[in-house]
C-alpha cells in the first residue's frame, strides 16, 4: 500500500518537471501580464489586439521550456519577426487556462496575428513551409526576412 | 485477509490508472469513426512522462475545402475529452488527395 503512494506521488511530481515559472527578462515586450480581476476574457480579448503577432508559449522568446514553444519562436526568428508580444503562460495559471478557453484551443503555444487565431505550432510551421506565412505577415505589414531573401536572389 | 488485499490493491492500480487507458488506439478508432478518416497514424510520444502526448496524421475526405485552422478544430473536437487529460499534442490534417501526393514523394 505504501509502495502504491509513493509510486503515485513519484508520478504526479515528474508531472511538472522544468515548469517552474523563471523569472521574466527585464525586455518590456515579454513581461507577463497580471490578472488581478477574475475577467480574463476581456483582458485576452485586449491583449490579441494590442500587437499584431500575439504569441501564448511556455517561456519566454529567450528561453523558450517547450519545444513546441521553442518551434513557434524559432519559425518567427527566421522570418526576422522580433518585435511580438509573448506572454508566458507558466508564469500565471488562470492565463493557462484562461487562454485555452478563450481561443478554443486545448494546448500551447497558440499564434494571434491582427487578435486573429492563427493556430499552434502544427499550423505555423505548415504556413512556413508552403509559403503562406510570408504571405500572411505581408498582410500585416511585416516583411518577412524570407520575402527578402527570396526576391535578393532573383 | 491477503485476497482481498490484494483486490483492493487491483481496484486502487485500475482506479489510479485508468486514465492511462487513453491508447494510440482508442484516438484512432475515434478518429476513424467520427471524420470517418481513411488513414489514421498515431503516435504515442509521451516518452518516459507519466503525461500523455500523441502525434497524429489524419486522412479524412471531410477535410476537403476546409483551412487548416478549421480542419485542426475539427480533431480537436472530436478528441474534446481526451485532450483534457493529454498533455502534449501534434497533429497533421490531409484529404485523401493530399495523402497520395505525399505518398507519391
Amino acid at each position: 500500500m505504501n509502495s502504491l503512494i509513493k509510486i503515485t506521488a513519484r508520478c504526479l511530481r515528474s508531472g511538472a518537471p522544468a515548469y517552474l515559472p523563471r523569472p521574466a527578462d527585464g525586455r518590456a515586450w515579454s513581461a507577463p501580464a497580471r490578472f488581478l480581476c477574475a475577467d480574463v476574457k476581456k483582458d485576452l480579448g485586449e491583449m490579441v489586439k494590442k500587437d499584431k503577432v500575439v504569441v501564448f508559449m511556455k517561456g519566454t522568446p529567450a528561453q523558450p521550456m517547450c519545444g513546441f514553444s521553442n518551434a513557434v519562436v524559432q519559425i518567427l526568428r527566421m522570418h526576422g519577426v522580433d518585435e511580438y508580444a509573448a506572454y508566458n503562460v507558466l508564469e500565471d495559471q488562470d492565463l493557462r487556462q484562461g487562454v485555452k478557453d478563450f481561443s478554443n484551443w486545448p494546448t500551447i503555444p497558440q499564434v494571434y496575428f491582427n487578435g486573429e487565431f492563427v493556430g499552434g505550432c502544427d499550423i505555423l510551421l505548415q504556413m512556413h513551409q508552403n509559403g503562406d506565412l510570408v504571405d500572411e505577415l505581408q498582410k500585416l505589414g511585416i516583411s518577412s526576412a524570407l520575402l527578402n531573401a527570396e526576391k535578393e536572389s532573383k | 485477509m491477503k485476497v482481498s488485499y490484494i483486490t483492493s490493491l487491483a481496484f486502487i492500480y485500475t482506479h489510479f490508472f485508468s486514465d492511462m487507458a487513453i491508447t494510440a488506439d482508442h484516438i484512432k478508432d475515434k478518429l476513424i469513426k467520427e471524420l470517418a478518416a481513411v488513414h489514421v497514424d498515431v503516435e504515442d510520444t509521451s516518452q518516459n512522462r507519466c503525461a500523455a502526448s500523441f502525434k497524429v496524421l489524419v486522412v479524412s475526405p471531410q477535410f476537403e475545402g476546409k483551412q487548416l485552422l478549421q480542419r485542426h478544430r475539427m480533431v480537436n473536437t472530436c478528441l474534446a475529452d481526451e485532450l483534457k487529460e493529454i498533455h502534449a499534442f501534434e497533429q497533421k490534417t490531409l484529404t485523401p488527395e493530399q495523402w497520395e501526393k505525399q505518398k507519391a514523394q
